[in-house]
């Protein structure tokens, strides 16, 4: 039998391979995450463990891979955002409004992952409503990343408990990337709006894809900003990434911004390599204070792709810099609009009032937490009446010009481009944003655009910092081509060389 | 711009989540950083620019239009803090 370690760190592909050849069953497998998950508690990446429904699902796809039925994920335990309404298993967003709401319908991902034989290992926490960059913003607790600074005191006590300053994993999908770093999944789902796929990906030393709106159905999915929200998988490979998008995206009648295309197989586009392509680097990515190192890492990671055959070209993607304050007028105003329905009557928390009024103003003030707070109000207010046109509409104007600068790059025959995934590694927990909002805000200064765009974007590890800590590259694609983004994502992993991710000290 | 303590309040109400006096200044700070952030797009001209609508372009998909759902009451007010027969309960909104 294969020791219980090695079940947990085989990659997707790996897994799949071994469970074909009967090397394991897919319930060993289950068993080693289920087991995994029990002793890292402290890092606080599960908001619900569902082990007896993992071990369900694990026999019946033991059951199929002995009648040589398996679907492209048979048997692969997954940990799943609670941003995805799973049917009967409680869905929070990791809000304390929705603490007890219990789906009586599956989304379409989720739907999809378990038609393909997925495995539930739970749900993951993650920032409230899918609002944040650190996952402090979570009504369930931070998630604690596996990763330590080099010489750091942070440690499990005695008690299990952390002791020490520890870093965030990055949000909004925080516990996705923790549990993907520290083995407690082979995969995750995740979402992102302005970075909360590639920032946390970028932060654990893991791959996150952000594919173009409307490849992924975003029904059944707790909606933040409907405009810029895509789904996503976090896995520890490019190769994963692909096999694991494959089966999250497809066409959806119920979702009208879900596309009608056919989904490639992706995966057949990992090994196509770069030769002949067009790498743009965009010189407004550039920014004032820019680490050494960052710029360091972007440097080599246009070398790399020039090495392995592909043309690195200077861009200009001038709007650049309206992307992040934009993305706060309309991000917030979606918002402001999908969170009108927490209203304590339909689900959720409820506080009584005199009135109807009450009873709302009162259930909305409990259930949210202040980050969410202040992003209804950021909304409601550059929605209102006399301040829609110098807000609102602007932002939108701003948005057709960001969009516009990509696609004059892409009609010079750019493939791709290139930039780094975060302005910093991971910071420590309360470290950032504190005092003025806009400082964590600044962490999706690079991957915002991309949502705005509605354009794929993936984050791929490319290197440590000199504390120690992973660094991840980004690259942004054209409209629906996810595939190049796969093959030049698996250049930098080559190149790089795999991240060695962290050892369980926490267990 | 900047907003003041009075269309914190008024912003609030709009938003139906009830604010406490000590949470006010607070939320003026925070909402009139972000304020100033989102500022900067003062800077560039926008004329004739059309505003967007949709990040794809695609044509709305259209159905039949048929009853293709439903029946199911139950399930629709199990997540419900209070229910009778099948109906949401709020307090008496009509005298």
């Amino acid at each position: 039998m294969i020791p219980v370690t090695e079940l947990t760190h085989l990659t997707i592909a790996e897994a799949r391979d071994g469970l074909k050849a009967k090397t394991f069953s897919a319930t060993e497998l289950t068993q080693a995450h289920v087991d995994a998950i029990a002793k890292a508690r402290a890092l606080n990446a599960y908001v619900l463990e569902t082990p007896e429904k993992a071990l369900a699902m694990a026999k019946a796809s033991d059951e199929k891979i002995a009648k040589g039925e398996a679907g492209a994920l048979e048997g692969i335990p997954l940990g799943i955002k609670d941003l995805f309404c799973t049917e009967g298993v409680v869905s929070t967003a990791g809000s304390k409004i929705l603490g007890n709401f219990n789906p009586p319908y599956e989304s379409t991902v989720t739907r999809n992952l378990w038609n393909d034989g997925a495995v539930m290992l739970g749900k993951l926490n993650m920032d409230e409503f899918a609002m944040g960059s650190s996952n402090e913003t979570s009504a369930f607790g931070p998630v604690v990343s596996p990763w330590r600074r080099e010489g750091s005191n942070v440690s499990a006590g005695a008690s299990g408990a952390i002791e020490g300053t520890h870093l965030v994993p990055g949000g909004s999908s925080g516990g996705s990337a923790a549990a993907v770093a520290a083995h407690l999944c082979l995969g995750a789902t995740a979402t992102d709006t302005g970075g909360s796929i590639r920032q946390p990906a970028a932060f654990t030393g893991t791959v996150g894809i952000k594919p173009t709106y409307g490849r992924v159905s975003r029904w059944g999915t707790v909606a933040f900003a409907s405009s810029l929200d895509q789904a996503g998988p976090i896995t520890r490979s490019v190769r994963d990434s692909a096999i694991m998008l494959r089966s999250m995206a497809s066409p959806d009648p119920k979702d009208t911004t879900c596309v009608d295309l056919p989904v490639p197989d992706f995966e057949a586009a990992v090994s196509r390599g770069v030769k002949g392509l067009k790498i743009g680097i965009p010189k407004e990515y550039r920014i004032d204070g820019m680490s050494p190192e960052i710029e360091q890492l972007w440097h080599q990671g246009a070398e790399w792709l020039r090495a392995a055959g592909a043309e690195i070209v200077e861009v200009s993607l001038p709007h650049t810099k309206y992307a992040l304050p934009a993305y706060y007028i309309v991000a917030p105003a979606e918002a402001s609009s999908n969170l009108a329905r927490y209203d304590g009557v339909r689900y959720g928390l409820r506080e009584n009032g005199r009135d109807i009024a009450d009873l709302y103003e009162k259930s909305r003030a409990a259930g949210f937490g202040r980050e969410v707070k202040r992003r209804i109000m950021i909304g409601t207010y550059v929605l209102s009446a006399g301040y829609y046109d110098a807000y609102y509409v602007r932002a939108q104007k701003l948005r057709t010009l960001i969009k516009r600068d990509f696609e004059e790059v892409y009609a010079q025959g750019v493939h791709a481009i290139l930039t780094p995934a975060t302005p910093s590694a991971a910071f420590g927990i309360g470290e950032k944003g504190s005092g003025d909002p806009v400082e964590m805000y600044l962490n999706d200064i690079f991957t915002v655009t991309v949502n705005m765009a509605g354009l794929p974007g993936i984050a791929v590890p490319a290197g440590l910092d000199a504390q120690g800590l992973p660094l991840g590259l980004q690259l942004i694609g054209r409209a629906f081509d996810e595939e190049t983004l796969f093959a030049a994502g698996q250049v930098i992993e080559d190149s790089a060389g795999r991240i060695r991710l962290p050892q369980a000290w926490w267990a | 711009m900047s907003v003041d303590e009075k269309t914190v309040r008024r912003i609030a109400h709009l938003a139906r989540i009830a604010v406490t006096d000590e949470e006010v200044p607070h939320l003026q700070g925070e909402i009139n950083a972000i304020l100033s952030f989102v500022e900067q797009l003062n800077e560039v001209n926008v004329e004739g620019i059309e505003p967007m609508t949709s990040v794809t372009p695609m044509v709305m998909k259209k159905r039949q239009d048929g009853v293709t759902d439903g029946g199911y009451p139950e399930k629709i007010v199990q997540n419900a803090p209070a229910t009778e027969d099948n109906f949401f309960l709020v307090p008496k909104v009509v005298e």
